[in-house]
């Protein structure tokens, strides 16, 4: 029982993780549509940022991880400005492999300066985050996310909700054409949802990089673990997006601990491929429905 | 003899055949003889051993990319899982020559056949999923087969690999580099050949249908799953060749190559050659490897002047950046690739020198 309630726990962050990750991506295909092969880029360079100024610079965390976030806003703006404005339009082909070829450009450049070696945060959140029940402990990196994850997730229901860019954003992923003719101004909703993405996708990339350490390939893989979880959440949903990362995380480390530790990274597809046959818009997705 | 034919100055197609020759002129005839007499006489004899090496592996990954092509240019179909096809088209000569000691010349096919079939069961996503589910659901796919492949231990040897026996054809060894090159080559012709008439006949017009507009194909009466399926087993099968050719070449084999880096190479050959263009394909194929051994040669070069020791430079990186941005520039700036590249060369000298 306690070999259970070990995995549950381990698995249920795990798969907050996942979720967090998985915000960015979503936002992105939310309003514009585009499959973002280059998230988990986006995840490192985040990771990568903050570790460059807390460890070599040395700035105090609570601003280094202000400036991450600011930096990676720009950097989606200065991503969607310059690659992806071009291709509003374009055939389906054309936008994932653009996605394609910035991963493995961004991957590239991250390895250039960075290696491939795993590297680690001097630790710096306080002790009193960890949360001890009976046998289970709770390191306070995982309360830390959970809570940062709660606290996104609200505010990004809200957003979507009530904010008029979010109002603006939900017409555009909806249709395009209808937007642009009511008014909306669709190139300004693609480059905000790109920077917030970014900006998400560096938070979860400084949480994973707590709590695994930073390592170029690890984190991009993530960034393909993340479809797993949006399918099974729903492509367009925020809050699928968070219950298919607990489920696709559990589903791994209930798969390791009870079946075979190498089938754990391969579960999350097989599972994938399932979902697409019986119900591709996933748990919580907007159902498509198309006659001929 | 029949009059020789000639570029009209103008449209004077009368019949929806007449846009369906192989060559349109028979200069384009006598052009294509004349280029495979090079290939196969003049090339062979006068490279050196290293640039055979580098043709054939550009001829292997060629065949791959014809295959890729069909699925993702003619049908509209975007799969990333190519890469792991190739790896079962590998593993299928492998373990063909090894446990059953099939000759070569059966090995081949059948390693394309077996890949075919593999092919259909990952195009079934294909009935209910298109577009971008569809790309997930085959990257999933990739993920699976490398799994099988390494995992399966019994079949593959996992991570310790097989070793082929050599390549007999006609009661020849095919052991040199040249010889390779020849049989590599006549592959690729019969492939290339196969593929550009397929897309003549009626099958390859349902594809093109089904890529511009699924729902109005269905409507014509085309059955969309059926050609969909047709068309990733027929992808496949170019594939599994391609594979199958790769491990009779490389006569050792393991899992180690068949990664999603590899299909999104295959992909960036598509994308880079030209979508929806069968010399595209074969152009994509030659830039990309080309890329690879440039950045291959410039990196042994910084690693000699040792700029790169306190640096993390190596090829590993230089070339995830450089595939990236060769992706990246030609879907920006020419989104046809180098297909269309050719042709407007090619167009600019058919009328030279008065080219108004």
């Amino acid at each position: 029982m306690d070999f259970f309630i070990h995995l549950f726990i381990n698995g249920l962050s795990v798969g907050l993780l996942y979720g967090v990750s998985a915000l960015g991506f979503v936002m992105i295909f939310k309003s514009s549509s585009v499959l973002n092969f280059a998230h988990g880029q986006l995840l490192a360079i985040g990771a990568f940022a903050f570790l460059v100024l807390v460890s070599w610079l040395k700035l105090p965390v609570a601003l280094a991880f202000l400036v991450t976030l600011c930096g990676s806003f720009a950097l989606g703006f200065a991503v969607e400005r310059v690659f992806l404005r071009p291709l509003i339009g374009e055939s389906l082909i054309f936008v994932i492999m653009l996605t394609v070829g910035l991963a493995s450009m961004l991957k590239g450049i991250l390895l250039l300066f960075f290696g491939g070696n795993l590297q680690t945060y001097p630790d710096f959140l306080p002790g009193w985050l960890a949360v001890q029940a009976g046998s289970v402990y709770i390191p306070p990196v995982y309360v830390a996310s959970s809570l940062l994850g709660i606290v996104f997730l609200v505010l990004f229901g809200l957003f979507f909700k009530y904010s008029p860019q979010g109002i603006f954003m939900r017409s555009v992923a909806d249709n395009q054409t209808a937007a642009l003719s009511l008014g909306v101004h669709v190139k300004k909703v693609f480059a905000l949802s790109w920077a917030i993405a970014a900006m998400v996708a560096s938070m979860s990339g400084v949480m994973l990089g707590i709590i695994n350490g930073i390592n170029v390939h690890e984190i991009s893989s993530i960034g393909l673990k993340v479809f797993p979880v949006v399918i099974l959440g729903g492509l367009d949903s925020i809050g699928g997006a968070i219950i298919g990362g607990m489920i696709i995380g559990l589903l791994e480390t209930f798969t390791s601990g009870y079946i075979s530790p190498s089938l754990r990274d391969v579960i999350p597809y097989i599972v994938l491929v399932a979902i697409l046959l019986v119900k591709p818009y996933g748990l919580f997705g907007l159902v498509e429905i198309e006659r001929v | 003899m029949r009059r020789l034919r000639f570029h009209p100055c103008g449209n004077y197609k009368e019949d929806r055949l007449e846009q369906l020759f192989l060559f349109e002129t028979d200069f384009g005839r006598a052009c294509t003889l004349a280029g495979l007499f090079l290939l196969f006489v003049v090339l062979p004899l006068a490279s050196p051993p290293y640039l055979i090496y580098v043709l054939n592996i550009t001829g292997i990954a060629a065949i791959a990319a014809l295959g890729l092509n069909i699925l993702v240019g003619f049908t509209g179909q975007i799969s990333l899982g190519h890469g792991a096809f190739f790896g079962v088209g590998a593993y299928s000569a492998a373990v063909l020559a090894t446990r059953l000691q099939m000759p070569f010349w059966v090995c081949v096919p059948a390693a394309g056949i077996v890949t075919a079939l593999v092919g259909l069961v990952f195009g079934i996503p294909s009935g209910r999923l298109k577009g971008l589910y569809l790309t997930i659901a085959t990257l999933a796919g990739q993920f699976i087969i490398e799994y099988v492949l390494v995992h399966w231990e019994s079949l593959t040897q996992g991570s310790m690999g097989i070793v082929l026996p050599q390549a007999h054809l006609f009661g020849l060894p095919v052991s040199s580099d040249r010889a390779f090159f020849l049989l590599i080559f006549g592959v690729l012709v019969a492939m290339t050949l196969m593929a550009s008439n397929v897309m003549r006949t009626s099958y390859g017009r349902a594809f093109v249908a089904i890529r511009d507009n699924d729902r109005a194909a269905e409507g014509m009466g085309i059955p969309v799953f059926g050609y969909k399926l047709l068309s990733f087993a027929m992808s496949s099968f170019y594939a599994g060749v391609a594979g199958g050719l790769w491990a009779y070449y490389m006569r050792s084999i393991s899992t180690e190559p068949f990664t999603l880096g590899l299909s999104v190479e295959y992909l960036a050959m598509v994308i880079i050659g030209g979508l929806g263009s069968i010399p595209g394909s074969l152009f994509g194929a030659v830039f990309i490897t080309g890329l690879n051994e440039i950045l291959r040669y410039l990196t042994d070069a910084m690693m000699n002047m040792g700029i790169s020791s306190g640096f993390g430079l190596n090829l590993a990186s230089l070339r995830e950046f450089a595939f990236g941005l060769a992706i990246v520039v030609f879907i920006l700036f020419e989104p046809k690739g180098l297909a269309e590249i050719w042709r407007i060369v090619r167009s600019s000298f058919r009328l030279w020198p008065f080219s108004y």
